[in-house]
C-alpha cells in the first residue's frame, strides 16, 4: 500500500454481492439444490436420554419397497473416532473428544442418532423408519452437572468419569486478596441451555462423482470436516469433498459435523445422490446447545472500588457428548476475571458429562457465560460500595501492556474506557416512570477473543488472481454464515488492485478447489482470511507495478492501482491500463497469481490444568447499555434503549461491522430475558420456535451502535473481529438496568416475568 | 403404502399458470419447493412460527406451510421472485440490500413478502405498523433495526414513484 494514498473502498458501507442474490431469492442453499435420482435420507433417533440398546431389528424395514439403505452402528466403517473442529494440529490433553456416528450399545441423551435410512421418497423413508424396532431398556441418567460430579453417580460413557476437564487460573494469593478487601460479594449465577435458532435447519446433498469422490454439499461453518468423514469411511482424505453453501445462520451451531457423516454414509452404501435435511423438530433436538453454567462467584474490592481478589467457580453441563467443551471451557477461564486488574484471582473450571442434549461452540463461546457473573458482581459491588457502575469499572479496567490474570500481555489498545463512556453518554437521562412501570439503566463491559486458540496453529489461504480481461478472481475456503465473510475479502482485494468490487468474482467453501482457509467460527475469518487474502493481493499487486514501471519507466514505489489503471502518484499524470500491464506480465510469464499462507502466532500446551501465557491472538473490548421499563405487577420487561459500543479495530465494510453489532445485541437480548431451552431430565420441552422464544420485531428497540477504530487489531487493516464479541455483555447490561429498576437483583438468566415478580415479591417480604 | 388421492392443482405463480399433482393433505410450501421448483420460498420451521415461508396468496401474505396446496387452487401466488428480479428489481429488494438488512438471506424471501403485503395496503406505514406487520417473521441475524429502516425507505421511494406517475 503506497502510504500517501487514501483508503478508496475499505471503510465503505458498500452493499454485499451475496445480499443482491439474497433479495431475488438466487442464492442456492443447501435444501435448495437437487440431482435426479437423489435418494431422502432419514435419522432415526433415540426416545430416551439414557438406555441400554438390548437389539436393533431392521429387517422389516429393509424390506419396504423402495428403501435402498438401513444402517445401524455396525455398518459404519469406523464408528467411533475423535472429535476435530477443521483444526491441523492435535493438541491431546483432553480437548479432542469421542465422536461416535450411530448409538452402538448404549444412547446417552435424547436424540442421539441410532440407525439411518436412504429411500426413493420422503414417506417411504419415514415408513422406513417406523419399521425399525429398538430394543431399548432404560437406565438411571444424571441430569444435573453439580450432580454428575459426584463419585457415585451414573457414568454418562462407561467406565470413565463424567468430569471431562479440571482447569485452572491462579494469579497472586487468593486468601490474602480477600482480607485486603473491604467488602466481599458472593453470589452463585445460573445460565440455561440456549439454541441457535439459524433460520435455516441443518441440511445437505452427497453424491458420489464421476472419479468415485464422496462429494457432500451441505450448511457447513467447517469444510474441513471432510477429514473426519474419510475417517469414518476408511477413505484417503483425498476422496471426500465437502463444498460449503451459503449458509442460512451458524451461530456456533454448525461448527460440530451435523448431516454431513450421514450424508456420505448413506451415499457411499447406496451410491445414489442422498439428500438429508432436518425439521426444526430434529434440529432442536439433536443439535448442540450453549453450555448452562453454575458460576460461584466471590469479589473482593476497597472502599474506593479497587478490586483486590476474585474467586469464581464455574461448572458447565457438557451434555452426552464432549464436543466442544473443553475448550469453551477454556475460553471461560481466560475471561473469566473480566477486563480487570485484579491482583489475586482464583479460577477453578469443571466441564461434566450430563445426559443432557450435548453442548458445543454457541456465539460467544463461554465469554457471555462468565460475562454475566463478572459484570453483575461489578453492579453489586457498586451498589454496597455506592459508588457510579461507571467510575467502579473506570478505576479497574485493565489497559494496554497489562497482563490478565493467566499472564496473557494485552498487546493491543484496550478501549474500554471509550466504549464505557460512549455507551453511558448514548443511553442518556434516564425515561420517567409510570406507576407501574419502574425504569432501570444498566451498563456492562466485556472481553472476547477472535482468532482460535494459539495452540491450535490456525492458518489460513486465500489465491488471489488477475484474469487477462482485468477481472481478479478470488479462491478461498471459507464458509460464508451471513456475516459478510466472502464480501470483506472482495473489499480487501479491490483496495489493494484498484478495481471496482463488480471486476471481482470470488469462489469459496470447496475442500477440493479453494485453497483451505479454516473455520467460519471463533471470529476468525475476517483476521485470519482477511490477512491471507490481503498478502495474496499484495504479491499480485507487487508483480504488476514493477512491469508496469518497466513499461513507464518509473520506479513502481511511485505507482498506484486506481480504478483500473497503474498511475504516477507524484503528478506526472502517466498512467497505463491494468490490462496492458496483464497483457504484458502474461507475456513474460510472470506469475498474475499467488496463494498466500497466514500464520496466526504458535504455541505449544505443556501445562493443560493451569491456564498460563498467551491463549489468543487478541481480544475485542466493548460495553453494552441499556434502559428497561419493567412493568412490577406481570414482571415484563421491555428494553427500551439498547447501545452497543465497541472497538472494532477497523470497519472494514461498516454495514457489516454494525450488522453484526446490531444482530449481536438482539441475540444477547434474547440470552438476557427469553431464551432457555428446557430440558427436564433429559427431555427438551421446547422444541419449536413457538416454545423457545426468540426476539421478534414487536420486542426490540432500535439498536444504537457505536464504532471506536483503534486500528489496532491483528486482523487487516488493523480490524478486530466483532461477530461474537457483539454478543458479549448484553445480558448483564439487562440485567443491571432490571437491578436498577426494581432495586433487586436476579442470578439466573433468563429474566423471565416469573422471577422479576418473584424477586418483587420477597424483596417485600424482607421488608 | 397407503394410496392417497390427488387432484390436479392449477396455480397462478408470479404470473404464470401452472399444474401440478397433489394430495389433498400436501401444503403450499412442499408444492411449490419439491414440484415447482420455487425453491426460494424457505421452510424454518413447517409450524407457522418463523414466517420463511410467507407467499402473498391473492395479494396477502400467508405462510405456505399453514397452507393447503389445494386452497390456491385457481388462485394468484406471488413469491421473492415474483416481486422483482434483478433486472426489474422492487424497491424493497434494493432497500434491504443497501441498508444491510440480509445477512444470512434465510429470512428475507418471507421478510420482504410480508413488507410488500404491509405496503399494498399502507402506502405510509409508521414504523410500529412495520414492525407489526413482519412481527410473525423471525429473524436471527440483523436485529430487524435494518429491515424495519428498509421497509421504511423502501415506502418512501414507492410513494414518489406513485407521485410522479400522477
Amino acid at each position: 500500500m503506497n502510504e500517501k494514498t487514501e483508503l478508496k473502498i475499505i471503510g465503505k458501507p458498500v452493499p454485499r454481492h451475496d445480499a443482491w442474490e439474497k433479495a431475488f431469492g438466487l442464492t442456492t442453499y443447501a435444501d435448495d439444490f437437487s440431482i435426479p435420482g437423489m435418494l431422502v435420507g432419514k435419522v432415526l433417533r433415540s426416545q430416551y436420554p439414557s438406555a441400554k440398546i438390548i437389539s436393533i431389528d431392521t429387517s422389516r424395514s429393509e424390506r419396504l419397497h423402495g428403501v435402498k439403505a438401513v444402517l445401524t452402528a455396525k455398518d459404519v466403517p469406523r464408528n467411533e473416532t475423535v472429535t476435530r473442529f477443521g483444526q491441523t494440529h492435535t493438541m491431546g490433553g483432553g480437548f479432542e473428544g469421542l465422536y461416535r456416528v450411530l448409538a452402538d450399545k448404549k444412547v446417552h441423551f435424547m436424540g442421539e442418532a441410532v440407525a439411518l435410512v436412504a429411500a426413493e421418497t420422503e414417506e417411504i423413508a419415514k415408513t422406513a423408519l417406523d419399521l425399525i424396532k429398538v430394543d431399548y431398556q432404560p437406565l438411571p441418567g444424571v441430569f444435573d452437572p453439580i450432580e454428575a460430579m459426584k463419585p457415585d453417580a451414573p457414568q454418562v460413557e462407561e467406565g470413565k468419569s463424567n468430569i471431562i476437564t479440571h482447569y485452572e487460573v491462579v494469579k497472586g494469593n487468593i486468601e490474602e486478596g480477600f482480607s485486603e478487601a473491604d467488602v466481599i460479594v458472593e453470589n452463585t449465577y445460573r445460565v440455561p441451555f440456549v439454541d441457535h435458532a439459524y433460520l435455516e435447519p441443518e441440511s445437505g446433498v452427497a453424491w458420489i462423482d464421476e472419479n468415485g469422490v464422496i462429494t457432500i454439499r451441505v450448511s457447513t461453518q467447517v469444510i474441513e470436516h471432510f477429514r473426519g468423514i474419510a475417517d469414518i469411511l476408511n477413505l484417503p482424505h483425498n476422496r471426500v469433498r465437502v463444498i460449503g453453501t451459503y449458509v442460512g445462520g451458524g451461530f456456533g451451531g454448525k461448527e460440530d459435523i451435523t448431516v454431513e457423516t450421514f450424508l456420505a454414509l448413506l451415499t457411499f452404501k447406496t451410491g445414489r445422490p442422498v439428500k438429508l435435511a432436518y425439521t426444526r423438530e430434529e434440529s432442536i433436538l439433536c443439535h448442540s446447545k450453549r453450555h448452562p453454567y453454575v458460576m460461584v462467584y466471590k469479589t473482593g474490592a476497597k472502599k474506593d472500588g479497587r478490586l483486590t481478589a476474585l474467586q469464581a467457580k464455574l461448572v458447565s453441563d457438557a451434555g452426552a457428548y464432549v464436543y466442544l467443551s473443553p475448550w469453551v471451557l477454556l475460553y471461560s477461564m481466560v475471561d473469566a476475571a473480566g477486563p480487570y486488574q485484579i491482583p489475586h484471582v482464583k479460577v477453578d473450571g469443571y466441564t461434566v458429562l450430563t445426559n443432557n442434549t450435548f453442548t458445543s461452540a454457541n456465539r460467544g463461546f463461554g465469554a457471555p457465560q462468565v460475562c454475566f457473573a463478572y459484570e453483575s458482581q461489578m453492579g453489586e459491588l457498586a451498589r454496597r460500595l455506592k459508588i457510579d457502575p461507571l467510575q467502579i469499572r473506570k478505576i479497574n479496567y485493565l489497559e494496554k501492556g497489562e497482563a490478565l490474570a493467566t499472564g496473557q500481555v494485552l498487546e493491543h489498545h484496550v478501549a474500554l474506557k471509550e466504549t464505557t463512556d460512549k455507551a453511558s453518554q448514548g443511553l442518556g437521562e434516564k425515561s420517567s416512570a409510570t406507576e407501574n412501570k419502574k425504569i432501570g439503566q444498566g451498563i456492562a463491559s466485556g472481553m472476547t477473543s477472535y482468532g482460535r486458540m494459539v495452540f491450535l496453529h490456525d492458518t489460513s489461504r486465500s489465491y488471489v488472481s488477475v484474469e487477462l480481461d482485468g477481472s481478479v478472481t478470488i479462491r478461498t475456503g471459507i464458509q460464508d454464515i451471513g456475516g459478510g465473510q466472502a464480501s470483506s475479502l472482495c473489499q480487501i482485494v479491490a483496495e489493494i488492485l484498484g478495481v471496482p468490487l463488480g471486476d471481482i468474482k470470488i469462489y469459496i467453501g470447496d475442500t477440493a478447489l479453494t485453497p483451505l482457509a479454516g473455520t467460519t467460527t471463533a471470529t476468525r475469518q475476517l483476521y485470519m482470511s482477511g490477512n491471507a487474502t490481503l498478502m495474496a493481493a499484495q504479491e499480485v499487486r507487487k508483480t504488476l507495478l514493477k512491469k508496469a514501471g518497466e513499461m513507464m519507466r518509473i520506479d513502481p514505489e511511485r505507482l498506484d492501482l486506481v480504478d483500473r489503471e497503474v498511475v504516477d502518484t507524484e503528478g506526472s499524470g502517466k498512467s497505463l491500463s491494468l490490462i496492458e500491464v496483464v497483457k504484458a506480465c502474461a507475456s513474460d510469464g510472470l506469475p498474475l497469481y499467488h496463494v498466500a499462507l497466514f500464520k496466526a502466532p504458535f504455541r505449544n500446551l505443556t501445562e493443560y490444568e493451569r491456564i498460563e501465557g498467551q491463549v489468543f491472538p487478541d481480544f475485542t473490548f466493548g460495553t453494552h447499555a441499556a434502559e428497561v421499563a419493567v412493568d412490577e405487577e406481570t414482571g415484563k420487561v421491555e428494553v427500551l434503549k439498547l447501545i452497543s459500543s465497541f472497538d472494532v479495530g477497523r470497519a472494514i465494510n461498516p454495514l457489516s461491522a454494525v450488522g453484526q453489532l446490531e444482530g449481536g445485541a438482539i441475540y444477547g437480548m434474547g440470552y438476557g430475558l427469553t431464551e432457555e431451552m428446557i430440558i427436564e431430565k433429559g427431555v427438551i420441552l421446547t422444541p419449536s420456535l413457538s416454545e423457545y422464544l426468540l426476539p421478534t420485531s414487536m420486542d426490540v428497540p432500535d439498536v444504537e451502535t457505536i464504532l471506536i477504530e483503534s486500528g489496532d487489531g491483528v486482523g487487516p487493516f488493523g480490524a478486530k473481529g466483532v461477530g461474537e464479541p457483539s454478543v458479549c455483555s448484553v445480558a448483564p447490561a439487562i440485567a443491571n438496568a432490571v437491578c436498577d429498576a426494581i432495586g433487586v437483583r436476579i442470578f439466573d438468566l433468563p429474566l423471565t416475568p416469573e422471577k422479576i415478580v418473584k424477586a418483587i415479591k420477597e424483596k417485600k417480604e424482607v421488608r | 403404502m397407503k394410496l392417497i388421492k390427488t387432484y390436479t392443482l392449477e396455480i397462478n405463480i408470479n404470473g404464470e399458470w401452472k399444474k401440478a399433482e397433489v394430495s389433498p393433505d400436501e401444503t403450499l410450501l412442499y408444492t411449490l419447493r419439491e414440484k415447482l421448483g420455487h425453491t426460494e420460498v424457505k421452510e424454518g420451521c413447517g409450524k407457522g412460527d418463523c414466517g420463511a415461508c410467507a407467499v402473498l396468496l391473492d395479494g396477502k401474505a400467508v405462510n405456505a406451510c399453514l397452507t393447503l396446496a389445494l386452497q390456491a387452487h385457481k388462485q394468484k401466488v406471488i413469491t421473492l421472485k415474483g416481486i422483482g428480479t434483478p433486472e426489474n428489481p422492487h424497491p424493497l429488494q434494493e432497500s434491504f440490500v443497501r441498508h444491510g438488512a440480509i445477512q444470512c438471506g434465510f429470512c428475507t424471501a418471507g421478510m420482504i413478502v410480508s413488507a410488500k403485503a404491509l405496503l399494498d395496503e399502507n402506502a405510509r406505514p409508521t414504523r410500529e405498523e412495520i414492525k407489526k406487520a413482519i412481527s410473525g417473521n423471525l429473524c436471527r441475524c440483523t436485529g430487524y433495526k435494518k429491515i424495519i429502516d428498509a421497509i421504511e425507505e423502501a415506502s418512501q421511494k414507492l410513494r414518489r414513484t406513485m407521485n410522479d406517475k400522477r
